[in-house]
């Protein structure tokens, strides 16, 4: 059973003033915009509450205005939240005082940004290391560790290079470099991809994937891409005006939207690209699963599942680590599906 | 009933008066005390600069201006510094060159901490930037008077004037600088545990760096121009040939000693508008 990294309970976060007013209309079930015309205060986050896995990518959606930007910030404190709790590792961190928050955020967590916000009078190693020397770590040894987190994203040619003379893909790869160099068991991303361009964005995504690979980190990525969210996230909580509206993986969204907000985030996506092997399962459980015979991991792709299945007439195996068998694929299935998933795509045009 | 134009119904010029005679009478130490200390900071500049031979001063600023911007500025330099040589204005040319170091310094000194204040606390900002405007625009004679008082005729009253005028640009574009740091750039600095100092001296003022080299530059420039003026209170150098040629109206002395002024002030300017601009600010100013 995974532990909960980040527990979110009850978060509000209101802007302008009066909030003590404002929390009152806010529990006596009055809606945001009615508060706005009586107080003039803005209900941020309302009434919020969830929980980060340790280890998971945890994407929050939303379109601008939903909240997301500042949710992501109560939760490192860059702003301090009206009422509720944010527990880390156990901790209530809304209790801490300022400097306990230094220190925390110095030991545990790093942010990524939208605009990269690195620092132009730095070298790219300097930026790389800007959070072990904020830390107080000696210059030797927070080069070193830049230069080794450098080479993993492959900038380590530039580590003499300044920001601007840097493409923007690579200017956010020393931004994730920056993140990732004091190690922390907690990296923010906020909308962190979101201003490269298509192609660009999809080969950070990929890094960020094989980093996780290798080092498995909670991460909380903000996003209002849900091509981005389904393809990294292993869980994806949709927002909406303040409020949470769905949090569950990527298959439980794609099969079971909550709502019209989150099923016009499927317009022009083609959602059956995300299917996994497990998906496409038609017999679960089936008798004879000792048998030998070709099988996939649960988490195949689709393209390699219709690769295996080609010119097959057996079905093919779906196989856990434990080489348990938990069912069947066959051509039908997987036809059905993914008819399925094109009809609803095209539905909602 | 008088005519009300003619009566002095808020004499506030009475009350400035009182002011001003109260702390000449009440707070004589304390002004003495800052009088001495700015006379020997400014005495011991200008035997520095003085005692510096022209041939070797000259080699200096061609050098820096080569360094900044090149031969063809180097060559400029050769030349203006000849000419106020040749003319035999070099002394009073250093003169002032001092002075304006002088006030610089001093101005630097208070304008870019209250820069740094003002950005960081909005009521400070609002409070400040109504005294510099009356620093700014009101006619420098006025203070020259009062100054004068305090400290009596000669190189103190000069700077402190001096001082008054050029402090504004520092404060402003010191303050501006800071607030126009990204607010991503910020919130990077607090993301990874920066305490409010270590904000200030690795995020915000290095970022800030252009800005607030431009606020020296308009600083000099300001100093360079009142340190002329404040002649009329002994504070000597090329002022005093101003001064001089307007009392003889000697147009060929003050056409001299004017260019020298010039000739000093482009050299000054374009040295420290370099500065403003090395390749790390540079990225600054594209932003990020």
């Amino acid at each position: 059973m995974q532990s909960a990294k980040i527990v979110v309970k009850n978060l509000y976060k209101v802007f302008g003033g009066k909030s003590a007013d404002v929390m009152r209309m806010l529990k006596s079930g009055e809606h945001k915009d009615e508060i706005f015309k009586k107080t003039g205060s803005v209900v941020g986050v309302n009434d919020v509450s969830f929980a980060v896995e340790e280890g998971e990518i945890f994407v929050l959606m939303g379109l601008s205005g939903s909240g997301k930007s500042t949710l992501i910030r109560l939760i490192n404190r860059l702003m301090d939240p009206t009422d509720g709790q944010i527990i880390l590792d156990g901790q209530d961190i809304t209790k801490l005082t300022p400097k306990q928050m230094v220190e925390l955020r110095r030991r545990d967590m790093s942010m990524v940004f939208q605009s990269f916000a690195l620092m132009p009078h730095r070298s790219v190693l300097d930026n790389a290391a800007f959070g072990l020397e904020i830390s107080g770590v000696d210059r030797k040894a927070r080069e070193a560790r830049g230069m080794e987190v450098l080479e993993q994203v492959g900038l380590a040619p530039f580590a003499h290079k300044y920001p601007h003379e840097l493409s923007g893909g690579m200017q956010q790869r020393v931004g994730l470099v920056r993140a990732l160099a004091v190690n922390p068991s907690l990296m923010l991303m906020d909308e962190a991809f979101s201003a490269l361009d298509p192609l660009k964005r999809s080969e950070m995504q990929d890094i960020l994937l094989d980093l996780q690979r290798e080092q498995r980190r909670t991460i909380f990525f903000v996003s209002h891409d849900l091509e981005e969210a389904l393809r990294i996230g292993t869980r994806i909580a949709i927002m909406e005006g303040g409020r949470l509206v769905q949090v569950g993986t990527p298959q439980q969204i794609i099969e079971n939207p909550a709502d019209d907000y989150v099923r016009n985030f499927f317009k022009s996506v083609d959602t059956s690209r995300y299917l996994q092997a497990k998906d496409l399962i038609e017999v679960a459980n089936p008798p004879h699963s000792g048998r030998p015979g070709l099988h996939v991991p649960p988490s195949c792709s689709l393209p390699d599942v219709l690769q295996q299945l080609l010119g097959q007439s057996e079905p093919l195996q779906v196989r856990d680590d434990q080489g348990q068998c938990l069912g069947l694929i066959t051509p039908s299935s997987v036809l059905s599906k993914i008819s399925q998933h094109r009809l609803q795509s095209t539905a909602t045009h | 009933m008088a005519d009300i134009s003619t009566q002095d119904m808020l004499p506030i010029g009475d009350w400035v008066n009182k002011v001003i005679h109260f702390m000449l009478d009440h707070n004589a130490g304390a002004f003495d005390a800052i009088g001495n200390t700015i006379d020997w900071f400014a005495t011991m500049v200008e035997f520095l600069l003085l005692g510096i031979p022209p041939l070797v001063m000259g080699a200096i600023f061609a050098g820096v201006g080569f360094w900044r911007l090149g031969w063809k500025f180097a060559l400029f330099v050769c030349a203006a510094l000849g000419l106020i040589w040749a003319t035999g204005f070099w002394g009073q040319t250093i003169a002032t060159l001092a002075l304006t170091l002088s006030a610089t310094c001093v101005s630097l000194l208070l304008g870019v901490p209250v820069g740094i204040w003002c950005a960081r606390n909005k009521l400070v900002g609002m409070l400040v930037r109504p005294v510099l405007d009356f620093m700014q625009t009101m006619p420098a004679f006025v203070y020259l008077i009062p100054a004068a008082m305090f400290f009596g005729l000669g190189r103190v009253p000069g700077i402190l004037a001096t001082v008054v005028f050029a402090v504004p640009p520092a404060v402003r574009l010191t303050s501006l600088g800071i607030r126009m740091v990204n607010k991503e750039q910020v919130e990077a600095g607090h993301a990874f545990g920066c305490t409010s100092w270590q904000l200030l001296f690795k995020v915000q003022l290095p970022i800030a760096l252009p800005s607030i080299m431009a606020g020296v530059n308009q600083t000099i420039m300001m100093a360079l121009s009142m340190v002329i003026i404040a002649s009329m209170v002994g504070a000597g150098g090329l002022g005093n040939d101003v001064l001089a040629s307007i009392q003889r109206l000697d147009v060929g002395l003050g056409f001299e000693s004017g260019l020298a002024v010039v000739l000093l002030a482009i050299i000054l300017d374009r040295i420290t508008e370099s500065f403003g601009h090395t390749p790390t600010t540079r990225a600054a100013e594209q932003g990020s």
